[in-house]
């Protein structure tokens, strides 16, 4: 069995990075130049490790499937970046951060790896503020802050709703820099396939590439997967069309352990869906959560206008149930409270799936303060409301627009429908401290690993978490692997490894075009998606678990005997590669239930009818699921668990409240 | 599947690869809701083509947000389509009516081949901003991030720049294949902050240098970029570029 250790340095909490930084093993810049990093992905984590990689003199080798890095799906982000920079003299410290963080996951995380995140959380925006990253600004010219989810602090650093977008081009840019100087080699759309294992430690990959569905065979000393998150398990969720489980898959196969893989972040603010064509749900930031106010009405099957309901026939129920955060309640805790409201018969708009998110009071508000500005004295409504929409337009324009584009519907006007939709995923690839997977020489970065978020991830702090992981955990912690690697010569591409691991890629390919199937790919990927969100999605219990995996079983059997791929394996041929990835996500999907099953208890994002306070909170059981599920591959879609015992030495386990 | 009542007639550009001649191929679809994105229309077809053993139609698209620049398809003779400031992802089949007729087309310039269908080969862009769109700071190297203040109006000038996500629009409608507002973007993101200053006059010489060499045409100033840009990226970074670049002529190689 490979080594299970998360290789948490000794020591005080506060020192154990700054120790463990300064003692790392390291590789000297000649020898530098003659190792070799693999990494796959180029969104925040991958281009940014990628970039500092090269930086540090290392030889590397970056792939994507998009056609090119800067549209890895990091860019889709719109809220902000946490920092514990403590701008807004608010009180906010590196501690806050990283306490607001351990209970944000509902207690599921490892208290060391959040810690450092929230040391480096400043460094990454100097980092991205030198790159030339247009972060939003102050009339005296310092950086803006706003408010998340989950804290009572404002530090979220932003860019207009295109925080992730600046980021990435950011890291982008960083990356491309280092391709011009010949250091990075930049493969786009290319596809990992296989990674190659070769004594036990990870050596290189096989990728496709998709223009010419050639295989090609990549050695590397040690390889990286910054592939993200697998949302799209679910079919219809925030993610882009090609963001996939398929390379964290791969290497999950080869005998890295999947960690909380149940963990998933249902999103409470998403455009809701408007019918059976749907591909892919928008998010609206949380950000409009800062002045946005959600509500349904008191009564049930209220068919009136939105805006014809008066003010005390509206409930706000997040207000109401928890009054100290409000609408700034944690993602996990608002997506329940919606779906709670809308099972119940409050649910508004056609589907009766969603609720409202309305600005108008903030517009007032705003409108107000802007009335006082220009000496305007006892403003009517009217004007109120005209010059605070240009506030708000201001705050969010391209939110609204893009509101509008899908529904149809004046944000302006009227308030916002949103329902909760599959955004985010917690657990990943397990990884110890240093970002290693158990397979030797084989990392994981970012969304694609389980590591910082516990069950719940707090708003803005997935830009973090990917950009920490790429600009300043990476370089520092290979160097302890790296550094007793350099004795290893490039390994030849003949090696009978790299021939084995090819054949398998290939026969997966070929056994697709041998079925000649009758149906879709996406017919397979919605039924799939349709088990895992009735199954597996905000709420889970035993019975409909079981139900599920027994479904994804025969979808799997049908899956391998009737799916249809059109074309050829030697062209460029995106039916192709969906197969791919519908069959990995399959699999997954059984894990993922397995793994629901497994934990008799509700925490974050993980949540089970049968474990509920009175009140309908989650009821975790401290006791018996403090630890981190670890799935080993055994063979033939069978799972077995490790547990790594989670402790808790600096924070003090609570029920979370938010109210 | 489908749910509306819209019947319309597509004229999709279909081409096997690079090497190899494309045409304008005629499908008829019905039942296609209002509702629908432009893209899921897309999937509608596919899907039947895919029943019928016919190959579907190979286009880029990743986010279907309006935000990654995948998407990239020239409807009715527009990049992204009839309606202004959207990607074509963005587009919804309520801007067309039942019985409508719509020919969609690749991005169509020397410097974008296309792959297949209506997909084409970008990669330009990238090696356009590898030539010097970044500012060359090491990881580890900056000072804090409020030790240079930034006055608003620049900051949000420089992010109305940098709001550009490289789908090509600029250069698929203009006659001249001009990629200029998709680098004077970067350009003036960059030269518009005071980090961008060192490298300000290297950086747009070098620029323009493989924009030229990825065989990108030059700016006739029509304005058509601008229009049809889903950003709303503004002629100006146009301007602020040829000001820089001809700058960069009077400034001595030292200071480059």
């Amino acid at each position: 069995m490979a080594e299970f250790n998360a290789h948490i340095p000794e020591g005080e909490l506060t020192e154990k990075w700054t120790k463990l930084r300064s003692s790392m093993p390291l590789v000297n810049p000649a020898n530098k130049r003659s190792i070799e990093i693999i990494v796959v992905g180029s969104g925040l984590a991958g281009a940014s490790a990628a970039a500092t990689l090269a930086e540090m003199g290392y030889k590397v080798k970056c792939f994507c499937f998009q056609d090119s890095p800067r549209r890895a799906h990091s860019i889709a982000a719109q809220g902000g970046i946490n920092a514990a920079k403590n701008y807004q003299n608010d009180g906010d410290s590196v501690y806050r951060l990283f306490y607001d963080t351990i209970k944000g996951g509902d207690y599921r995380a490892r208290e060391a790896n959040v810690h450092r995140l929230a040391e480096v959380s400043a460094n990454i925006i100097d980092q991205c503020v030198a790159q030339g990253v247009p972060l939003a600004r102050e009339y005296g010219g310092l950086l803006d802050n706003r408010s998340f989810g989950g804290t009572q602090v404002q530090r979220t650093f932003y860019a207009a709703g295109q925080t992730g977008q600046q980021l990435l081009l950011g890291a982008y840019s960083a990356l491309e820099r280092q391709i011009g100087m010949g250091k990075v080699e930049m493969f786009t759309r290319h596809e990992m396939l296989e990674v190659v294992v070769i004594d036990g430690k990870a050596r290189g990959i096989i990728a496709r590439n998709l223009i010419t569905g050639e295989l090609e065979r990549h050695f590397g000393h040690a390889v990286l997967l910054g592939s993200g998150g697998y949302g799209n398990v679910f079919y219809l969720s925030t993610n882009a069309m090609g963001s996939n489980v398929t390379a964290a898959w791969k290497a999950h196969k080869k005998g890295a352990f999947f960690g909380n893989p149940c963990y998933t972040q249902i999103h409470p603010t998403c455009i809701p869906v408007s019918g059976d064509h749907q591909s892919k749900l928008t998010l609206m930031s949380e950000s409009l959560r800062n002045d946005g106010r959600i509500w349904v009405p008191k009564k049930k099957d209220d068919n009136r206008k939105a805006t014809d309901i008066p003010e005390d026939e509206r409930d706000y129920y997040l207000e109401r149930r928890y009054p100290a955060f409000g609408n700034l309640v944690p993602r996990d805790v608002a997506s329940r409270a919606a779906k709670e409201r809308c099972d119940a018969g409050y649910g508004v708009g056609a589907s009766k799936l969603a609720v409202y998110l309305d600005f108008k009071a903030n517009t007032e508000r705003y409108g107000r303060i802007e009335a006082n500005k220009h000496n305007i004295h006892n403003p009517d409504y009217e004007t109120c409301m005209r010059l605070g929409r240009e506030v708000i337009k201001e705050k969010y324009g391209n939110l609204f627009d893009m509101y509008k584009q899908i529904t149809g519907e004046d944000p302006y006007e009227l308030p916002m429908r949103i329902y909760p939709a599959v955004h985010y995923t917690m657990g990943g690839l397990w990884v110890d401290y240093n970002l290693m997977t158990t397979v030797p020489g084989l990392y994981a970065l970012g969304e694609a690993n389980f590591s910082d978020h516990g069950a719940n991830r707090l708003g803005a702090s997935a830009l973090m978490q990917g950009l920490a992981d790429g600009y300043f955990v990476i370089p520092y912690t290979i160097g302890a692997y790296l550094s007793k690697e350099l004795a290893t010569k490039p390994i030849p591409l003949d090696h009978p490894a790299f021939i084995e691991a090819e054949a398998s890629a290939q026969a997966i390919i070929d056994k697709f075009f041998a079925i000649k199937g009758t149906k879709s790919v996406d017919y397979f990927h919605k039924k799939l998606g349709k088990i895992m969100w009735e199954k597996c999605g905000m709420a889970r219990n035993e019975q409909g678990l079981k139900e599920g995996i027994a479904e994804i079983q025969q979808l799997r059997k049908e899956f391998w005997s009737d799916v249809r791929v059109p074309g050829a394996a030697d062209e460029f041929n995106p039916e192709l590669e969906k197969a791919g990835r519908v069959a990995d996500f399959i699999e997954l999907g059984e894990l993922m239930c397995m793994d629901a099953l497994n934990r008799n208890e509700s925490c974050g994002g993980h949540f089970r009818e049968e474990y509920q306070t009175e009140e309908g909170e989650a009821l975790r059981d401290d006791e018996n699921y403090a630890y981190v599920a670890a799935w080993e591959y055994t063979g033939d879609v069978t799972f077995a668990l490790h547990k790594e015992e989670l402790k808790f030495e600096n924070i003090k386990v609570a029920q979370r409240s938010y109210k | 599947m489908s749910t509306g009542n819209m019947n319309l007639t597509l004229k999709i550009w279909r081409q096997k690869n690079t090497k190899t001649n494309g045409k304008l191929v005629d499908y008829k679809l019905s039942e296609i809701s209002p509702d629908m994105s432009f893209l899921e229309m897309f999937d509608v077809l596919n899907e039947q083509l895919i029943s019928k053993g016919d190959e579907p139609v190979v286009f880029d698209h990743d986010c279907r947000e309006g935000i990654c620049g995948a998407c990239s398809m020239f409807i009715n003779g527009r990049p992204h389509g009839p309606k202004e400031g959207i990607t074509t992802c963005q587009l919804h089949m309520r801007s067309f009516k039942d019985g409508d007729t719509i020919v969609v087309e690749p991005w169509r310039a020397k410097a974008f081949p296309v792959i297949k269908d209506l997909t084409v080969d970008r990669t330009a862009f990238d090696r356009v901003i590898a030539a010097g769109g970044f500012i060359s700071v090491n990881t580890g190297n900056a000072q804090d991030a409020n030790s240079l203040p930034i006055p608003k109006v620049q900051a949000d000038s420089a992010f109305e720049a940098a709001a550009c996500i490289g789908c090509g629009a600029c250069v698929a409608t203009c006659k001249n294949a001009s990629a200029m507002l998709f680098v004077s973007a970067k350009i003036s993101q960059l030269a518009q902050l005071p980090q961008g200053q060192p490298e300000r006059y290297r950086r747009v010489q070098s620029m323009v240098a493989q924009m030229d060499a990825e065989g990108f045409g030059n700016c006739t100033n029509t304005g058509a970029c601008e229009a049809e840009c889903p950003k709303g990226i503004s002629l100006e970074n146009i301007a602020r570029m040829n000001r820089d670049f001809l700058s960069a002529k009077f400034v001595s190689e030292e200071d480059i």
